[in-house]
């Protein structure tokens, strides 16, 4: 049975079954990294509004406005099975009605090949910081952390949290004027 | 009439007997089965009622393309957190959505609401929920996004596209396994 079509059927199986074990063998050769590395982040401002937030309801809401600082070297997350990082910069703080409250603020796609040092000074958040309520006025405890998301070009997507946070707080009064 | 010699693959299926006939048919029971056990199986493990889903749309670029496979979890026990890449379920859409969590607001008893967005879209998913709807539940999760191999699902797209490129393959599929002997 050795027909044109029998032949192309085996080398396409064959050519299906080398990529399946090479790309096994490249998900293996980094499922034990720890994608880890250190993160400098500060606040410059931090001032609190109470306005309507019109995306949820009509309600006031809490509405805070930080710049801050971000510097990171992530140079080394970077390995043959890393297709892109997604960094993305998480405030989480307690409140009395809520236990856990987590609002992305900043995000950034890095690609391989792209610049991997991150430094910015005094920038916005790219997302704006509503609290699900009243509880950013005078919070004492809102903790900055920078993660990043691992997209490989196969295998797991690990949600790695940078070494380092800054914890800041909020004013006790709401700010009236205009931004 | 045709007569089944007029085929030359059905010649293959005059020469068998009436147990070799029986056991081809079982035998692609078999394998329909199997597939059926597998798919189930991993429901059980992984706790989603679709453990392999096929992105379809380009919200997700550059980390997901269309076609791109993933594997989900649904564990109870595992928290929603941000940054999360979650797949869920809208009312009045058949097509489950890929997308990120930007926002979670959990409670003390545990309730959790949340609001995601795709990597490639401006905006986040407000306009994408049902009329009203404002946060995702618990209850909206299909799974979570665990694992990821490139391109494998561009089959279930290019079946999707064209259905009668999906006929062509299920008969051909079913003919081969009836009518090949080991």
């Amino acid at each position: 049975m050795n027909t044109f079509l029998s032949r192309a059927n085996t080398i396409f199986a064959f050519t299906l079954s080398v990529m399946a074990a090479l790309t096994f063998g490249c998900f293996l050769t980094t499922a034990f990294d720890d994608h880890l590395t250190g993160v400098t982040i500060k606040t410059a401002k931090a001032m609190v509004k109470h306005v309507p937030d019109y995306s949820t309801s009509r309600e006031k809401n809490d509405l805070g406005f930080i710049t801050f600082d971000l510097q990171a070297d992530l140079n080394s997350l970077f390995n043959w099975n890393v297709k892109q990082l997604f960094l993305y910069m998480t405030a989480e703080y307690e409140t009395k009605s809520n236990k856990v409250n987590q609002v992305v603020l900043w995000d950034k796609i890095i690609r391989r090949g792209d610049n991997a040092v991150i430094d910015y000074r005094g920038i916005n958040t790219k997302y704006y910081f509503w609290d699900d309520g009243n509880g950013l006025r005078s919070n004492s405890n809102i903790t900055l952390t920078l993660a990043w998301n691992v997209i490989p070009n196969a295998g797991t997507l690990p949600k790695v949290r940078g070494i380092g946070s800054h914890q800041f707080e909020f004013p006790s009064d709401y700010a009236n004027h205009k931004l | 009439m045709f007569d089944v010699g007029d085929f030359q693959f059905l010649g293959e299926l005059r020469r068998m007997n009436k147990r070799q006939l029986y056991y081809q048919f079982l035998n692609f029971g078999m394998i329909v089965s199997s597939a059926l056990m597998i798919w189930k199986g991993l429901m059980v493990v992984t706790g989603s009622e679709s453990p392999i889903v096929v992105v379809l749309s380009g919200s997700m670029e550059p980390a997901f393309y269309r076609g791109d496979l993933l594997f989900l979890t649904n564990y109870e026990e595992e928290p929603v957190r941000v940054g999360e890449i979650v797949v869920f379920k809208i009312e009045g859409r058949d097509i489950p959505i890929v997308h990120r969590v930007l926002k979670v607001h959990e409670k003390e008893n545990g309730l959790v609401k949340f609001l995601t967005k795709g990597d490639n879209n401006q905006v986040d998913d407000r306009g994408l929920y049902a009329p009203g709807q404002m946060w995702l539940n618990k209850s909206d999760v299909v799974g979570r996004a665990r694992g990821y191999v490139p391109y494998v699902g561009i089959v279930t797209i290019l079946m999707n596209d064209y259905p009668k490129f999906k006929y062509a393959i299920l008969a051909l599929l079913g003919l081969f396994v009836l009518i090949h002997r080991e």
